[in-house]
């Protein structure tokens, strides 16, 4: 039983170790811990969904987990979906469509998205809608993120000719 | 805002689990998905000493399906039931009720133990326990209980559940092939907690009459409860628009919703006679 605690986790590929208080949330682990500020944290009792990451492959909100239960995980922030300076497919797909304006809620969108894909590469746009409900964006009214999602199926496998 | 602070535990044991509950005396508390709980800390309605993390804990992730029915481990979550192709057939309302919990990324970590725990009155897996007379698996210091869905409810966010108890698994009854069902919830957006939810089942008997009516509430309650009135008005009718529109009215007249800057009381009674009448429609069909 301890207040304080050693947590152990691969974020983004690379192996990490921090102590941080029981109650530290994953996001603010992220943040504040490891200097990872892409994760954005917005209502912090997990309606918005700014601050998803995945978590074992799972989109999960990271303000409604604690540090210390990625301990052992493998982590993927938004800084870890692109290996260098280019954009993803994804991103990519969400600058052509302009799919964002302020960009707060980019982070969770791009996170939630990508774990969308790879699990179901077909999603139709009613999946991606119903997926995407759990993120709040207060700029763009939703149209152009689905369709930057929608459009962005391709590199993760989608097959147009046997999914309808 | 930020959590409030407490000492940390993840047992590698449910016995281990129990002990750490026990001598933490009302001041430990269970931790599961996370995904009502962590919310709970954030809003500090609740402040524990103690936090027992049950990740460590094995055995409590199973779905098992048998003659007898459907049991679901605690740590089961709210993916694992809609992604078990067995369910569409040996429980199809839980399946279809799960469908409406919360978002992806909750669905991913919410599990049905932290559910009934929590006790929260428009959640679907507690409405679909008393619904379909589950039985409660509770495991506590001096060994395990059964406890009846419709008794472990005792109000909003209430149980019978002692603190040093846990919940282990939950049982549903074995489904019949032919067993008529719906479920019917409405909420601000999708996602949402609803602001009302109806859940029917009944077994058609060879007439076509309804048989073994069980009609559940959620939302417009403090607690998830059948629906006694609405069930007599159906059982031994055939479910014609006439029956259904009766039990409609009496399902409204009986239940006793509250109101909140969400929907008013009245609301919430109209809601559930709409609801209900559109869920045995669907049944009938």
């Amino acid at each position: 039983m301890s207040a304080t605690l050693p947590t152990r986790f691969e974020l983004n590929g690379r192996p990490v170790e921090v102590t941080v208080p029981a109650r530290t949330t994953l996001a603010d682990c992220l943040r504040h811990h490891l200097m990872q500020t892409g994760t954005h944290v917005g209502c912090e009792h997990g309606v918005c969904g700014a601050c998803t990451v995945i978590v074992d492959g799972a989109a999960v909100r990271s303000c409604l987990m604690l540090a210390v239960q990625a301990d052992g995980a493998k982590v993927t922030t938004v800084e870890g979906l692109s290996n260098d300076e280019s954009l993803t497919p994804l991103q990519a797909e969400f600058r052509k469509h302009h799919a964002l304006q302020c960009g707060f809620c980019t982070p969770g969108m791009l996170t939630t998205a990508h774990a969308l894909l790879t699990e179901e590469p077909d999603a139709d746009r009613e999946r991606i809608r119903e997926v995407l409900s759990g993120n709040v964006c207060r700029c763009t009214g939703y149209i152009a993120i689905v369709e930057a999602v929608y459009a962005a199926r391709g590199a993760y496998g989608h097959n147009p000719k046997v999914a309808a | 805002m930020k959590l409030p602070p407490f000492e940390y535990a993840a047992p590698a044991t449910l016995a281990e689990a129990i002990a750490l509950l026990a001598a933490g005396d009302g001041n430990a508390k269970a931790l599961s998905g996370g995904q009502s709980f962590l919310p709970v800390l954030a809003f500090r309605l609740a402040s524990p000493s103690l936090i027992v993390d049950l990740r460590k804990v094995p055995g409590l992730g199973r779905i098992d399906i048998d003659a007898n029915g459907v049991r679901l481990g605690a740590k089961v979550r709210w993916r694992d039931i809609g992604d078990d192709e067995r369910l569409r057939t040996a429980h199809p309302l839980l399946q279809a009720a799960i469908a409406h919990v919360a978002h992806y990324q909750i669905r991913n970590r919410g599990t049905v133990g932290g559910s009934l725990a929590h006790a929260d009155p428009a959640a679907e897996m507690p409405g679909i326990a008393v619904a379909c007379d589950a039985q409660l698996v509770l495991a506590g210091p001096k060994g395990t209980r059964t406890v009846p869905a419709a008794e472990f409810f005792t109000g909003a966010l209430s149980t019978v559940l002692a603190s040093d108890e846990l919940i282990t698994e939950v049982h549903l009854p074995a489904w019949p092939a032919t067993r008529r069902w719906a479920f019917e919830e409405f909420a601000l957006r999708r996602g949402d907690f609803a602001l009302a939810g109806v859940a029917v089942h009944y077994d058609p008997d060879a007439e076509g009459r309804v048989t073994n009516a069980h009609i559940g509430v959620i939302g417009a309650c403090t607690r998830p409860h059948r629906i006694a009135a609405a069930e007599a008005v159906l059982n031994g009718k055939r479910p014609d628009a006439a029956q259904i529109l009766a039990a409609a009215s009496a399902a409204a007249e009986a239940v006793d919703p509250p109101g909140d800057l969400h929907a008013s009381a009245d609301y919430r009674r109209a809601l559930v006679a709409t609801l209900l009448e559109r869920a045995l429609t669907r049944a009938a069909q």
